[in-house]
């Protein structure tokens, strides 16, 4: 029989390292975009949120801007009067995050082409408060629930078993479980997709030297757009995932700023370094809390992450898994 | 035709070398301090000074300081909430500790340990470069925030947690607390973003602005000729924490009145002021003005023609402001990346030559 302390430290472990892949699947879009194109992409978060509230518009028959309409011309709508099946709502915001994706790039991307790293990276965020706006405006901006057919609650299963074997039940949500193996299929698809498909190669050329990559006859606008969707479908599974958890409502978008630590921790352009850091900030978090919050007055969650990552940057700047920052005069 | 240095004969060094070179600007920088000291005083009224002239002010001080550390030194921070709540809460604390001293010295000495904060989370600045920086300093506005939240002391153990500034008057006028007139809280601000412009004009063009720019253009060069990354970061960081202190005691003391620090000083308000120096300009002092200016004015506008025209809910209009005020960043930043002042500068070009563009 192990002490009672070890064994809840154990299950905060576990807990940590659940929480850890919801903010890898979120780290893992930065990292698409940083990788091809360089930018730092502020408006992941506010991709997920958008994703999500497309997603329970679509799924309950919303009617887009319904708001809007009614404040301009005094009429009263609200929804169509039907509702989508789940698959259908993904497979169609899905396609909204493409065609997203596309318009980003026509508007915004396109002209932006050479620009200092500090002005994409403000437009991203100019992109987030319009994203986020935007959602707004169409959906409403009231917390949605969001159910598409995902277990939820504590898992039994594990409870009894570890229940049978320590003497004492650990409680797992079981919407973790399904996160953790939806982040494995996500990483394996990406892996294949990047190594495998002619697209995927295109991707890792442009990551690896923008003009070597054009002077082959690869369009960065194309590998653009592409990796734009990907990064909104990513943000789709994030949108799912978390607005099953707690809800679809603004502090999704938050999730974004915590993803950022992952990033410093696991290194911008590594994606194995995503779903490490992740699994680091995530399970520091939680020990940390459950450790060192009774005493200095708990909520230590707002900022450990970020703490954290700032030690660890002044030791090691380019992260675990970053390339090593050459600097030449 | 009278934009121009010709004509206007400098007689010693010290005019040589003075701000403003061009006769034509020397004047319309009398102009402004004659209208914002002699005119707007006798007119302001209370909806004026609460809704643009004292959040102007307030963030103009605040948008120099960021301008400061990201424009002139290049080390971008998203601190900026977190610095502004340790000038407020020092501030606040100076103020109940110390009521009989004038409200002034305890604004400038709030200035003061914000800079000293704001060195110590600028020490990580001389190992990590850009965006790194940028998250790092993440963690000064996180973990500023939660301190003041968590530890009762610097909220004097309100039962509120919130900080209310206590009534404090500078030569007999109160600029804190109820009684406080439009007049009096314009003028303490406008003296403060005065003495805080000047000194960071003259900063910014001598000695320790050129070692900023030069750090900031490509640090390992400027090392090579003799500038010393740390002592240059590290001034960067202190002064341009000063500002934002000042700004922050401000905007807590005599905009506010009273303020929870989550709400008052959170992130948002790092990106509000880096949006300032974002569109304002990078790199230049009237560049904060003129973004500071921007967002300020563009919520009350629109605020008054949505609602206050067409009569739409409040929370659709924060909805459509929130696109307005995204889209309009996107579209300055592809139209204008060097931001208003560089508008400005082009039009100054164009005024030099004008009217014989040949």
């Amino acid at each position: 029989m192990m002490p009672d302390q070890l064994l809840y430290a154990l299950e905060v472990t576990l807990n940590g390292l659940m929480a850890g892949v919801m903010y890898s699947l979120v780290a893992l879009g930065f990292v698409l975009i940083f990788k091809a194109s360089g930018i730092f992409n502020y408006a992941q978060g506010v991709l997920a949120l958008f994703a999500a509230l497309t997603l329970v518009g679509l799924q309950n028959g919303q009617i887009p801007f319904a708001h809007l309409i009614n404040a301009a011309l005094g009429t009263n709508l609200h929804h169509f009067g039907w509702k989508l099946p789940a698959l259908v709502a993904i497979a169609l915001t899905a396609l909204v995050m493409v065609g997203l994706a596309i318009l980003i790039e026509k508007l915004v991307l396109k002209h932006l082409v050479n620009q200092a790293p500090i002005i994409l990276f403000m437009a991203t965020i100019g992109l987030a408060y319009f994203l986020e706006g935007l959602g707004d405006v169409m959906w409403g901006a009231d917390i949605k629930k969001l159910d598409v057919g995902l277990p939820q609650g504590i898992s039994e299963t594990v409870e009894s078993v570890t229940d049978a074997w320590l003497g004492y039940g650990f409680f797992i949500d079981r919407l973790d479980i399904v996160a953790t193996f939806v982040a494995i299929l996500l990483v394996t698809a990406l892996t294949l997709f990047s190594q495998y498909s002619k697209q995927g190669r295109a991707l890792r050329a442009v990551a690896d030297d923008h003009q070597a990559a054009l002077s082959v006859g690869i369009s960065l606008r194309f590998i653009w757009v592409l990796v734009w969707s990907i990064a909104g479908f990513v943000a789709l599974v994030a949108g799912i995932m978390w607005g099953a958890k707690s809800g679809v409502q603004f502090s999704l978008s938050l999730i974004a700023l915590k993803a950022l630590p992952v990033l410093m921790l696991g290194g911008f352009t590594s994606i194995p370094g995503a779903i490490v850091g992740g699994l680091i900030i995530g399970v520091g978090e939680k020990l940390f809390e459950f450790f060192a919050g009774p005493m200095i007055g708990g909520a230590t969650e707002n900022w450990f992450a970020y703490v954290l990552a700032l030690l660890f940057l002044v030791f090691r700047p380019q992260g675990l898994f970053g390339e090593k920052i050459i600097e030449r005069v | 035709m009278f934009y121009r240095e010709a004509g206007d004969f400098k007689t010693s060094y010290r005019e040589d070398s003075q701000t403003f070179p061009i006769k034509f600007d020397r004047y319309r920088y009398y102009a402004v301090l004659a209208v914002a000291f002699g005119i707007i005083p006798f007119v302001i009224n209370d909806y004026w000074a609460n809704a643009v002239f004292v959040p102007f002010l307030i963030y103009s001080i605040a948008a120099i300081g960021l301008n400061i550390l990201t424009g002139y030194a290049g080390q971008v921070s998203l601190g900026t909430g977190g610095f502004m709540a340790v000038g407020a809460y020092a501030c606040y604390k100076l103020m109940t500790a110390f009521p009989d001293i004038s409200i002034f010295i305890h604004v400038i000495l709030a200035g003061g340990i914000t800079a000293g904060v704001g060195v110590l989370f600028g020490l990580p600045s001389l190992r990590i470069k850009g965006f790194y920086l940028a998250v790092a300093t993440l963690a000064a506005q996180f973990f500023l925030v939660w301190l003041f939240n968590k530890v009762p002391w610097f909220y004097n153990y309100s039962a509120s947690g919130q900080i209310t500034a206590p009534d404090r008057t500078v030569l007999g006028y109160f600029v804190t607390g109820a009684q406080t007139t439009a007049t009096a809280k314009y003028l303490f601000c406008l003296v403060m973003l005065t003495l805080v412009a000047v000194v960071a004009r003259n900063l910014t063009r001598g000695t320790v602005g050129r070692k900023w720019m030069a750090i900031r253009d490509m640090d390992i060069a400027a090392e090579i000729i003799g500038v010393n990354p740390l002592t240059t970061k590290l001034t960067a960081f202190m002064v341009s924490s000063f500002f934002i202190g000042i700004a922050g005691a401000l905007f807590f003391a005599v905009y506010l009145g009273a303020a929870e620090v989550g709400e008052a000083f959170g992130i948002q308000k790092s990106f509000l002021i880096l949006f300032m120096v974002i569109i304002g300009g990078l790199g230049s002092i009237f560049g904060s003005f003129a973004g500071a200016a921007f967002l300020v004015l563009l919520p009350v506008f629109l605020k008054n023609l949505l609602v206050g025209q067409l009569g739409w809910p409040t929370d659709l209009a924060a909805h459509i402001e929130l696109m307005i005020v995204g889209g309009l960043i996107v579209v300055f930043l592809i139209a204008e990346p060097h931001g208003l002042a560089q508008l400005w500068r082009l039009a100054k070009e164009k005024l030099r030559l004008w009217p014989f563009p040949h």
